[in-house]
């Protein structure tokens, strides 16, 4: 049931400045597609593009190849759940919920039917009777989203549905989210600023900054190789350190700042040059804690703070740079604050960019 | 709630009981008396004044006159004030803030000004009739009677219906007309199904405002209504006429008019329970540029609406620059002789009683209103609770019938107040006293009760605490309050018009009193000053809070 949408060249502008220019996007049938980004990016934008709430000042949407650009948001067919849920104060549960099936001028038993079999969906069949007003902030937002899907769209549009909701109520509700969009295989669109939220639901994500989209691929390849330095900090963390391309025999690249510290690496793109200045993007975990005197990074330990899985540790590089690393919770001894350690790297799985950060130079894997 | 180590009887009892005593000296034994004098006659109850009232149609045919003219002119009022908040709400349109600032300056005039300025237009020698009898070789006679009072009390309503409905869009969230798009809704469909219910409380607590004002109103019938009498009218002229031969009869009708306004009080109020949504916008609804028709359409309505309201300010003014005959007929010439009239022969006294019973009004009344509004909030005591609802009695009273009680009770020995100052600031300060109590109440429940605490805990008393912690931050809100307070009071005209004597006049009681002379020049000269001192006054509200709205 789920539908395509297609998004060609989008432009979009207010007065003379231009938000989105030229962005173009393919979402599967079915699939729980999410837009992440900074607030400002433009994701927001391009949902109400979708919807029909903003103009659309250039390009093609297409919904199953059918152009939805000057159809009215009425016509539209499909469903949104909004930030602040809004949910018709004036109107109990179950009328907020017929709402739509009402204006599709169904029969009162159909309707009847739909409600019921939507309010059991999102398990709030008990509060049929209820006016917002006595509803909790998840309560809400199940009425929300039973509002919105119970119309049968063809897609359905989320706008950081999550975030008006306290930490635990989060994550209890995007797991419902997600069982729900499984369950009745519907094409739907997810904006959030929220990183962890968009690995948890997302079969893909579309990483934005400055109305451009960086990367779009599954939660574990944006994590895993990410598309250029904004991606590789946006999604998680990561140090950069500046290294050297050593070509002949097997490709290296060492560390010229840190002392010289070589590690080989066997992904490298074969364009890079020798002697090439690359950037390194290593994430905490990806580096392995040894005693001072061995093989590696020299660096200080500044300050730690234990999590209970793990430890972070804040070092500082001999060249001054600060890093972070993560040592997990299978080793006993915390290092204490001054001690002078050496960091290795986990070569396998480090990215690097360019020296600008603007494009990877690691092989991806399936092309291997 | 008390603190540790606080004393049950303290300085907050103290003020508490003070307070109790000026409210029932002031508010509960004038109406107890009025409700005496109505009931009993010689020590027996004597229920003929009610009987007289109810069995004579010339009595009881004015109570019927004055709902046909509230109805109507609230209905009317409600059918152009909900439209012009919708379009300025959701339509850009050039000018708009201006637009709102003439429509706020209409409504914060007396009606009664509005009933002299359109007699000079409409009426029987009127600038707009002379000019169409001439044009169309009529005989038109003039509005007057149940049309022109109706003409005058919409267009003076109107902005009210405006201004709480608009408050109303503020704060209704987009997002719920944006769903109820999604859901297949089309515009004229959102207006019905979303947007209107949701805006229904406010403009049902808007509509009860302008019944109550309406209804209560005399002086634009008076000018107006010529043969048709309102109930308010008979209420004043019986008073007026017929001082100490028949109190108990006044006395039974001022009962009658407080009865009705309580009535609608708590219809008002079970309504308002049973719709009450509590909204606040993340996303307001944003004006919007319309095309075509609709554009035209809508400039065309806003402009159009806001110039009539507006046209009997401009007439006034207009008038005040135009020499007359005697005082009463316009001869058509610019000059500046009213005003020669008015400041060289030294008739200022109204001007001048005007701002300074103004101000001492303004005084009393915020300095009653942090007190009052900061022991119900923080002291919550059953004392407090009954100081509370002691407060809101006069929302109910109408000015005339609390002038008349002042009179009653105050007049005469012990306390001798009749024709001073004093009687006509006590009863200025306390019809505007719920509306600063409510405002205040809502300014302090937004001061978190931690931020005292704090102060507390820091080593300050209480008092200090309340001096230099909670005073502090009430204080801008109070004070744009004060000025809203302020343009009320001095258009004020019911209840003064009863207790005035030549040195206690104010300025509205002074155009009152020409209007009825016929002494046209003066009363354009007087109103020019009042609407000027409104005018700069709302200019300095807006300026202090900033904001371009107004809660009333």
């Amino acid at each position: 049931m789920g539908a395509s949408i297609t998004i060609q060249n989008a432009v979009k502008r207010y007065g003379k400045d231009t938000i989105i220019n030229g962005l173009s996007l393919d979402i599967q049938p079915g699939e729980f597609f999410t837009l992440l980004g900074p607030s400002g990016c433009g994701k927001t934008t391009l949902l109400r593009m979708i919807i029909g709430f903003n103009s659309i000042e250039g390009g093609t949407f297409r919904i199953n190849d059918r152009i939805i650009n000057n159809i009215p948001t009425n016509k539209r067919n499909i469903g949104m759940v909004f930030q602040n849920y809004a949910v018709f104060p004036h109107m109990s549960v179950f009328d907020n919920v017929a709402f739509g099936l009402k204006n599709r001028k169904m029969s009162k038993e159909e309707i009847d039917r739909k409600v019921d079999e939507i309010l059991k969906i999102v398990k709030i069949d008990h509060l049929k009777d209820r006016m917002p007003a006595k509803l909790s902030g998840g309560q809400q937002q199940r009425v929300a989203l039973a509002r919105a899907i119970v119309i049968q769209p063809e897609v359905l549009l989320m706008d950081e549905p999550l975030s008006n909701l306290d930490a635990k109520l989060r994550v209890e509700m995007r797991n419902a989210i997600k069982r729900i969009q499984k369950q009745i295989g519907i094409t739907t669109v997810y904006v959030t600023h929220d990183q962890e939220e968009a690995l948890a639901v997302s079969d893909r994500i579309a990483v934005m900054n400055g109305g451009v989209i960086q990367q779009i691929d599954t939660p574990a390849r944006v994590y895993q190789r990410p598309a250029n330095r904004f991606v590789s900090n946006f999604i998680g963390l990561s140090n950069f350190l500046p290294a050297q391309v050593h070509k002949g025999g097997e490709t290296s690249l060492r560390f010229h700042r840190n002392g010289g510290y070589r590690i080989s690496i066997k992904n490298l793109s074969p364009d890079v040059q020798d002697g090439q200045i690359v950037l390194t993007a290593i994430r905490p975990e990806e580096f392995v804690i040894h005693a001072s005197g061995e093989e590696g990074l020299k660096a200080t330990v500044q300050s730690s703070v234990f999590l209970g899985t793990a430890t972070h540790y804040f070092l500082k590089l001999e060249d001054g740079a600060e890093i972070e690393a993560i040592q997990s919770a299978d080793v006993w001894e915390q290092i204490p604050n001054g001690t002078m350690v050496c960091l290795r790297v986990k070569a396998r799985k480090i990215n690097v960019f360019t020296e600008d950060g603007s494009q990877a130079l690691i092989v991806r894997e399936e092309n291997l | 709630m008390r603190y540790a180590g606080e004393k049950k009887f303290n300085i907050w009892t103290v003020l508490t009981l003070i307070l109790l005593a000026c409210f029932l000296m002031f508010v509960i034994f004038p109406i107890a008396l009025l409700l005496i004098k109505s009931l009993f006659t010689g020590g027996q109850v004597n229920l003929s004044y009610f009987a007289k009232f109810f069995m004579r149609k010339y009595y009881w045919s004015t109570l019927v006159n004055s709902f046909k003219v509230t109805i109507v002119s609230t209905l009317i009022a409600c059918i152009i004030g909900v439209p012009m908040a919708y379009v300025l709400r959701s339509i850009k349109i050039p000018g708009s803030e201006f637009l709102n600032i003439l429509i706020v300056i209409s409504y914060l005039s007396p009606p009664f000004i509005g009933a002299y300025a359109w007699i000079q237009l409409l009426g029987r020698n009127g600038f707009i009739t002379r000019m169409i009898n001439m044009l169309f070789h009529v005989k038109l006679s003039g509005i007057y009677g149940f049309s022109g009072i109706v003409l005058v009390f919409s267009l003076q309503s109107f902005p009210l219906i405006y201004m709480y409905v608009s408050g109303a869009l503020k704060n209704l969230d987009n997002s719920l007309n944006e769903a109820a798009e999604m859901l297949g809704c089309n515009a004229f469909e959102r207006v019905t199904k979303v947007i209107f219910p949701l805006v229904m409380p406010s403009l049902l607590a808007g509509m009860l405002l302008v019944f109550m004002r309406v209804f209560s109103d005399f002086g634009t019938p008076m000018i107006i209504g010529e043969g048709y009498k309102t109930f308010p009218v008979t209420l004043y002229t019986q008073f007026m006429g017929e001082v100490g031969t028949n109190d108990s009869f006044a006395a039974s009708m001022c009962v009658i008019v407080i009865l009705i306004a309580l009535m609608f009080f708590f219809i008002q109020k079970l309504l308002g329970r049973k719709f009450t949504y509590s909204m606040t916008a993340l996303k307001p609804i944003q004006a919007q540029y319309a095309k075509g028709g609709k554009r035209v359409a809508a400039y065309l309505f806003s402009y159009l609406i806001t110039f009539v309201a507006a046209l009997p300010q401009l007439t006034v003014i207009v008038t005040s620059f135009i020499g007359t005959i005697n005082g009463s007929l316009f001869n058509g010439k610019f000059t500046l002789d009213n005003y020669r009239n008015i400041f060289a022969k030294g008739n200022t006294i109204a001007i001048r009683n005007t701002y300074l019973f103004g101000v001492a009004a303004i005084i009393i009344v915020v300095i009653c209103g942090i007190l009052i509004s900061y022991l119900s909030v923080r002291k919550k005591n059953p004392l407090t609770a009954v100081l509370d609802t002691l407060t809101m009695f006069p929302y109910i009273v109408p000015g005339s019938v609390l002038g008349i009680s002042f009179l009653y009770a105050f007049n005469g020995k012990p306390f001798m107040l009749g024709g001073t100052a004093v009687i006509i600031i006590i009863s200025l300060s306390i019809r505007r006293m719920p509306y600063t109590i409510r405002s205040s109440t809502a300014i302090i429940g937004q001061i978190s009760p931690s931020i005292e605490e704090a102060s507390i805990s820091l080593g300050a008393s209480q008092m200090k605490t309340f001096l230099k912690i909670t005073i502090p931050m009430m204080l801008p809100g109070v004070l744009s309050g004060a000025i809203m307070s302020w343009i009320t009071l001095i258009s004020e005209l019911s209840s003064s018009v009863i207790l005035y004597t030549n040195k206690t006049m104010t300025l509205t009681v002074a155009i009152y009193s020409e209007v009825i002379r016929s002494n046209f020049g003066n009363a354009a000269v007087y109103s020019t000053i009042l609407t000027l001192t409104s005018i700069l006054s709302l200019l300095l509200f807006f300026k202090l809070t900033g904001s371009k709205d107004l809660s009333v």
